[in-house]
């Protein structure tokens, strides 16, 4: 069995703010029950009618609502979760870079520079590809671009 | 907190176990941050009518509590109370109903780590600065909840274009702080604070041209999370009906509206806490810290007011583009300037 903390851990010390968010976690969701349950007595409730169709501005929704969308939200998704990774390699360093640069001299920031060029060729890799455009570009049958926005 | 927690204890004695008071201190700071949102909503909705109004040359609410509509908002938290609770016949019931719960709680967490004065922060992480940029991005969860379960090919976009956004966003937002990280040394929200006291030459702002230019980015990207301003393409009016929470009534619709009410002050307090010298007054020894705090987080948030209502909105591929090609090379500039700032001037030996 894995050592848990004892209750005088739990309570002082570095554990008690992990607590508090949790505390705080709980209370949202007290909150928020609380406020729609005083909701709930003061409001009409007469379901059906027109009420339950989607809005379409006023006409009857065409076909299911759930519809693909384009690939490009995929696209931006993909280039977050690869800066967020980079930006939490960063934290840490940024967290000891001042207490190692005494250390290390200018070590400790070129080798955070190397790893932040590798990312930066990949995201001049992705908008020389033109993923990083919204609107792909129109580009004719032998290759070259159509001009205009 | 250890305002709270002494005066639980000069209120109760010494009696209570450490564990009675950790609850009971933690409960209390998670009512006054709820209260603290709900005041966001009151008290900004009627700023922001205000502030719209006198930059359109009229008057904003005028008559509702007699004096300028103070109590407008008020008026207008009970009629949403009134509004009956329409739930879309074919909407995912289960997802319908936990989504604002989400952006709610997304954002009621991250007030944990906010320092209001210097007892007063409910919980003093280590990983605060870190804690409240993770803790934010359920938002974009809560938002594709709220769109895909909302069985309206509208709201589907509207939260695919708000989701896409927030998440681009989050990168330069995050980078941004890194700057201040490095000259603090620490991501205690605490020690970012104390390391500015001083007077205004040591606030972060000011630190060096790079740290300026961070600030600016962070400020923009800021107004960008929260969906406000000139980015606010998820949630245009005139395009998208009401974007991710057209199908949503009554209180739950007010979820949505405090939460982005409450994330516009908490992005203006984590700015002001960062960047702007937290509750350090400009000269002078620590005086009414909390008061100085409000003061400096109300003035950004009177700021983001007036950006929104002066510059026209945002096409969604401007919005990109200005995200990726723009905000993310000139962020990881300003690590890279601040960087070879602080070793060349020396401050750092």
């Amino acid at each position: 069995m894995a050592h848990l903390p004892t209750l005088a851990a739990v309570t002082t010390g570095l554990h008690a703010n992990y607590v508090t968010v949790l505390l705080f976690l709980l209370f949202g969701i007290f909150f928020g029950n609380l406020a729609l349950g005083v909701a709930k007595l003061v409001r009409p409730s007469k379901p059906g009618g027109e009420k339950g169709v989607a809005y379409e501005c006023g006409e009857l929704p065409v076909g299911s609502s759930w519809v693909r969308f384009n690939i490009r939200f995929y696209l931006i998704a993909l280039f977050f979760i690869v800066f967020d990774v980079e930006v939490i390699f960063l934290y840490p360093w940024a967290v000891v870079f001042r207490d190692l640069f005494p250390v290390a001299g200018s070590l400790v920031f070129v080798e955070m520079m190397i790893f932040i060029s590798i990312l930066v060729l990949g995201l001049a890799y992705v908008w020389a590809k033109g993923d990083l455009d919204w609107v792909k570009g129109l580009v004719r049958r032998d290759g070259t671009e159509v001009s205009g926005e | 907190m250890e305002s709270i927690t002494g005066l639980l204890t000069k209120i109760f004695g010494d009696g209570m176990s450490p564990m009675a008071l950790l609850i009971s201190g933690g409960l209390t700071m998670a009512l006054i941050m709820s209260l603290v949102m709900a005041m966001c909503a009151i008290v900004f909705t009627w700023m922001e009518r205000k502030v719209a109004g006198f930059l359109q040359s009229r008057y904003g609410p005028m008559r509702v509590g007699g004096f300028h509509g103070v109590l407008q908002p008020v008026a207008d938290m009970l009629k949403i109370l009134g509004k009956e609770d329409i739930i879309p016949d074919e909407a995912d019931k289960a997802l319908f109903m936990l989504s604002p719960f989400v952006i709610f709680i997304g954002s009621l967490m991250a007030w944990a780590a906010i320092p209001f004065a210097p007892g007063f922060i409910a919980s003093n992480l280590d990983l605060g600065l870190f804690y409240i940029f993770a803790v934010s991005s359920a938002a974009p969860a809560g938002i594709l909840m709220a769109g895909w379960a909302s069985n309206n090919k509208w709201a589907l976009y509207g939260a695919a274009r708000g989701a896409a956004q927030m998440v681009s966003y989050e990168i330069p937002l995050a980078l941004a702080a890194i700057p201040v990280v490095m000259a603090t040394g620490s991501l205690n929200m605490n020690a970012i604070v104390d390391a500015q006291g001083g007077g205004v030459l040591n606030w972060y702002i000011v630190h060096d041209p790079f740290l300026f230019l961070a600030f600016c980015l962070y400020f923009i990207a800021s107004i960008a999370e929260v969906n406000r301003g000139p980015f606010d393409m998820p949630e245009t009016e005139s395009e998208l009906v009401a974007g991710y929470h057209t199908e949503y009534t009554g209180m739950r619709f007010a979820f949505f509206f405090l939460a982005e009410y409450a994330n516009l002050f908490l992005v203006s307090c984590i700015a002001t806490a960062v960047f702007l010298g937290g509750w350090h007054p400009i000269a002078g020894p620590v005086f009414l810290p909390g008061l100085v705090f409000l003061i400096k987080a109300v003035i950004l948030v009177f700021l983001q007011m007036l950006v929104r209502w002066t510059l026209p909105r945002l096409r969604v591929d401007q919005l990109m583009h200005t995200c990726w090609k723009v905000m993310v090379p000139l962020t990881l500039l300003c690590v890279l300037g601040s960087g070879i700032w602080m070793m060349v001037s020396g401050e750092l030996l």
